[in-house]
């Protein structure tokens, strides 16, 4: 009992009340987002989402329980062999799995589905934490980041296999802890430059971004010391980005598939086509921007209940805050999340293993992925990536998933000291 | 080494929170149209048409006009299944070819949209709707919705009520007041124009908030900016529903235009333009097709005689000229004038007449003289400015008596027609170019004077009166007010006295006792009228005649055109006198005349 106590002393509650918080606010939206007044069921009736999801938060107490109770000491040394079983779970899937909306990332176990996926966040994350916990290791040598890349690659690729390019597309957040223990900038630098020409060769014609281009290779071989290496080397880096600009059709046309050449096509332009795949953007801005500075009021926000946007209760639920509780309801969600993150780097700093705050960042990079893209892809800042808003999107497996991800780290943190007794 | 990345890191983090942030406000806050679009998107204006007004006739027993309810086949496209079309058209008693043609219309349609509830055909039969409606649940997406068109019980007065139609694109441009809508329906001609606003009601808004896929979820923000629908106001018209039908059938085959009024009141008791048709072809099913045959028409049906063909009245115009010279002073009622015969042709002989035979036996000598007198008046010594300021004179009291201008009568597009004036003098012969011998014609009413059948009622009206007319009106009851338009309540005075009256009344009654009005000849009831013949440079003359009866307290002024068929005294006699007995009487005892009527032989 002595001990229950002071594990429960040790948890950092100013995270566990923004979690509650976020839990609260997400339930809400999804009762009101299905809110019919005829109908006249409460939020706990279990034929609709929020009764669902009402179980699905009640059975996360005794997820924190277990993760609370358990030794912190497992994460570490059992951490491969979560990951393992996760990898085999999510290949298990692509051959056993069941088809939902075009992606094969489900198991049907009856009374609820399970995506294998969400829970290869927190098992990658421990992986990748203990193998760049081993003393002296560095991200400097192309060996350790061809090691580490491969635990961060494989699971996504087996995700991308199974049709679900948008959780694939988190993995691209361990680039946040990768980056705190020393991963060359350049890398992310490179990395941005390639996002930011491929969208803006779609903004802008290829003329004018070649002569943009030419013109900065010139003026930079004219200011640098003038040697051959330096000059090729330039010159050799306004080729690559050439062969990108002309890349992005070629990608956008053979690559990607109808639906996310849609996506992207309607980032640009959703008014072009409203009826079709502007659709999602325009209605999801537009029930967002109809909620003013204080909203319609909660269970008023008729245009999320009358289906105007798609996936109201999972990749678009900030529709109905947006909607319902207008700017400052948006503001106060945002800062939340904004707080949280803030806090876990916090957290993360203060960790005495490299273990805990490699996992740390883990659990930040996920958090900020998810919600700068959740978010952005409602005000039409991403393209439509079907990605959930933590602990506000319906749905179990990522609510569990995250559950799981940050309570591992609050446990962690709540063991910080005792890390040296290893 | 890498600790001060934990700062870029969560500055990153701070910042998106802001660009986020700072774009919501835009959305949110600046932005306005987002909040104008969720509105637009969830409220569907649901339009409730009231009832449009019936139109009684004077006995108000008879519906000149009711609604007859019509059904349409809704389709609400993206919720439409038809599992067997060959079944579907086999229903509907379509071919699968039309079936597919009027998909492609219904698609072609400007309005259209997937979403909303498109007509797919437009007034199904009864026999199509009882077989359609019990397989309805079939077909989802399919219903039926029943809306009313104008019906008639009888098939007379066409001209006179008009019909409606779906708006033109023009009228909806020119319409200020933003009430209508593409495909509502409005009053095209007639009383159905004219009464527009009294007859359509106000239309209904309901403010329904639906859901993406169109289905209605309740009513947009409580309801609050919902309209009830008002039905148009019941009219009750002047016409005498008998009347009107006998008077049709006696012009049937004939050319020309009837106009009975009400003296007292200017009730237009009967207002026939024929050829006419059947106002059930405009309403319903066969309009586009019936509307092409009736304009093609040579003989122009939808063309209302009664209001707009104007003529010159011949020697109807005399009763006017003798109360003009009387008023005037220029003749004496008793004086007596030698007519040699040498000034016009005449069917009258040469001899002495004074004003009660000349109108009696219709001399065309002794009005030359008469109108010489009137038109000359020794106001100047110059004889051209004296016809001139003569013919001024002249001019004013035919306004008086509601000539050359249109009397504005509740009907759209009546015709003014024309009474010569100086001007047009000037223009014809030019200033100080012209005189009495110049003009001379129109002392008979040939010449430049046009005159519709209305406007000849009118003036048979004012003589019955004995000198005041009130407007021709064809609508006597607004519903909400129990009476006519205020213009129509207004008394007008002719200007002459009536002793002068007295004079022309007892010369028509004798015109029909003793003169050329024989065939309008009634026992027992006093007819005074008065004949006339039309002369036509194109063909056969027109027969003109005006008529009222009885001479004491007159119940029906009448004039009655008919072209082409000669003498006043046949075919248009005839008719005004079997009206006039009709109205009177309520029955025909005269068959021989009835028969000579309608067998229209009038040219012999």
């Amino acid at each position: 009992m002595r001990e229950d106590r002071s594990i429960l002393n040790k948890l950092d509650w100013s995270v566990i009340l923004i979690y509650l918080a976020l839990i609260l606010i997400g339930w809400l939206s999804i009762y009101s987002t299905n809110f019919d007044p005829e109908s006249g069921k409460s939020i706990f009736d279990l034929s609709i989402n929020s009764g669902k999801q009402f179980l699905r938060i009640l059975s996360c107490i005794i997820i924190i329980a277990v993760i609370i109770t358990i030794d912190f000491r497992i994460f570490e040394s059992l951490a491969y062999t979560f990951y393992g079983v996760v990898l085999a779970l999510l290949i298990f899937v692509l051959i056993f799995g069941d088809e939902v909306a075009g992606s094969k990332s489900w198991f049907e176990l009856g009374f609820f589905r399970l995506q294998p996926s969400e829970f290869a966040k927190f098992t990658t994350a421990l992986a990748i934490a203990r193998f760049m916990a081993v003393p002296n290791f560095k991200l400097d040598n192309s060996k350790n980041l061809i090691r580490v890349g491969l635990f961060i690659v494989v699971p996504m690729a087996l995700i991308i296999l199974q049709g679900d390019t948008g959780t694939a597309l988190v993995f691209v957040a361990f680039v946040v802890p990768l980056y705190r223990e020393g991963l060359n900038p350049v890398f992310i630098i490179i990395g941005i430059s390639m996002a930011v020409i491929f969208i803006l060769t779609l903004f802008v014609s290829k003329l004018y971004l070649g002569i943009a281009i030419v013109s900065i290779v010139l003026l930079i071989i004219f200011f640098n010391k003038k040697t051959w290496r330096k000059i090729a080397l330039t010159v050799a880096s306004g080729a690559l980005v050439f062969s990108v600009i002309f890349a992005v059709d070629y990608v956008i046309d053979n690559v990607l598939k109808p639906h996310q050449q849609n996506r992207i096509k309607a980032l640009i332009n959703p008014e072009s086509d409203p009826r079709g795949y502007g659709y999602n953007v325009i209605n999801s801005k537009t029930a967002i921007g109809s909620g003013g500075l204080t909203g319609k009021g909660y269970l008023q926000g008729y245009y999320t209940q009358f289906d105007f946007v798609p996936e109201q209760t999972t990749d678009f639920i900030f529709c109905t805050v947006g909607e319902e509780m207008g700017w400052i309801g948006s503001l106060v969600l945002l800062t939340l999340f904004v707080l949280l993150m803030i806090r876990l780097v916090n957290l993360a700093e203060r960790q005495k293993s490299r273990f805990s705050r490699i996992y740390g960042y883990s659990v930040v990079g996920i958090f900020f992925f998810h919600f700068a893209v959740n978010i952005g892809m409602t005000i039409g800042y991403f393209p439509v990536i079907g990605i959930p808003l933590p602990f506000i999107s319906y749905g179990g497996s990522s609510l569990w998933a995250f559950t799981i991800l940050l309570f591992i780290f609050l446990k962690l943190d709540a063991h910080r000291m005792q890390i040296f007794i290893r | 080494m890498n600790e001060s990345r934990r700062y870029i890191i969560q500055i990153v983090i701070i910042l998106i929170g802001v660009v986020y942030l700072v774009k919501l406000f835009a959305i949110q806050i600046t932005d306005n149209s987002y909040k104008v679009k969720a509105e637009d998107n969830v409220m569907r204006p649901v339009i409730e048409y009231p009832y449009r007004g019936l139109i009684y006739d004077r006995s108000e027993k008879n519906l000149l006009v009711y609604n007859r309810p019509v059904f349409d086949l809704m389709v609400v496209p993206r919720e439409a299944v038809i599992a067997d079309t060959v079944e579907f058209c086999r229903l509907l008693g379509i071919t699968t070819d039309e079936f597919d043609k009027e998909v492609v219309r219904m698609e072609k349609d400007k309005g259209y949209k997937s979403f909303l509830p498109q007509a797919f055909i437009k007034m199904i039969s009864l026999e199509q709707l009882a077989r359609f409606q019990d397989k309805l649940v079939q077909y989802p997406g399919f219903f039926i919705q029943s809306r009313t068109l104008r019906g008639y019980e009888h098939s007379s007065i066409a001209n006179a009520l008009g019909y409606i139609g779906e708006i033109s694109s023009t009228a909806l441009n020119n319409d200020s007041t933003n009430y209508y809508r593409q495909g509502d329906y409005i009053g095209i001609s007639g009383i159905e124009k004219y009464y527009e606003k009294e007859l359509r009601g106000q239309q209904g808004v309901q403010f329904k908030m639906v859901n993406a896929r169109g289905v209605v979820k309740g009513p947009f923000k409580n309801g609050n900016y919902d309209t009830l629908s008002v039905p148009g106001e019941n009219l009750v018209a002047t016409i005498d529903l008998d009347l009107q039908a006998y008077g049709e059938k006696l012009m049937a085959g004939k050319a020309g235009g009837v106009v009975a009024i009400e003296p007292k009141t200017g009730e237009i008791l009967s207002i026939i333009s024929s050829p006419s048709y059947d106002p059930n072809m405009l309403s319903g099913k066969g309009f586009g097709r019936n509307f092409m045959d009736l304009t093609q028409d040579s003989l122009k049906p939808l063309f209302n005689r009664a209001i707009m063909s104007v003529y010159p009245p011949g020697s109807t115009f005399k009763p006017l000229q003798a109360l003009i010279a009387l008023q005037e002073g220029v003749i004496g009622a008793r004086e007596q004038i030698y007519c040699s015969g040498a000034l016009v042709g005449d069917h009258a002989p040469p001899g002495y007449y004074d004003v009660h035979e000349a109108i009696q036996k219709s001399s065309n000598n002794y009005f030359y003289i008469v109108f010489r007198r009137v038109i000359n008046r020794n106001l100047s010594e110059n004889t051209f400015i004296d016809s001139r300021l003569g013919l001024e004179k002249w001019n004013e009291y035919l306004y008086k008596f509601g000539l050359g201008k249109p009397l504005g009568i509740d009907i759209p597009n009546e015709k003014g027609g024309m009474i010569p004036t100086p001007a047009l003098y000037n223009r014809i012969y030019g200033e100080n170019r012209w005189k009495w011998s110049t003009i001379n014609s129109i002392s008979i009413g040939q010449g430049e004077l046009l005159i519709s059948p209305l406007q000849m009622a009118n003036y048979a009206a004012i003589i019955a009166n004995r000198g005041y007319y009130y407007t021709p009106h064809i609508i006597k009851e607004i519903d909400t007010t129990g009476l006519p338009l205020e213009k129509y309540r207004i008394k007008h005075e002719s200007g002459i006295d009536s002793v002068h009256f007295t004079t022309v009344v007892d010369a028509m009654e004798d015109v029909v006792n003793k003169g050329t009005g024989l065939r309008a000849r009634i026992d027992g009831i006093a007819v005074c009228a008065k004949t006339g013949t039309s002369e036509n440079p194109h063909g056969e003359d027109h027969s003109v005649f005006i008529a009222f009866a009885p001479k004491e307290d007159p119940q029906i002024a009448i004039s009655v055109y008919v072209q082409n068929a000669g003498q006043g005294a046949r075919a248009a006699a005839s008719v005004a006198g079997l009206m006039i007995e009709k109205y009177l009487t309520g029955e025909i005892k005269r068959h021989w005349i009835e028969e000579y009527a309608l067998r229209g032989e009038f040219i012999y």
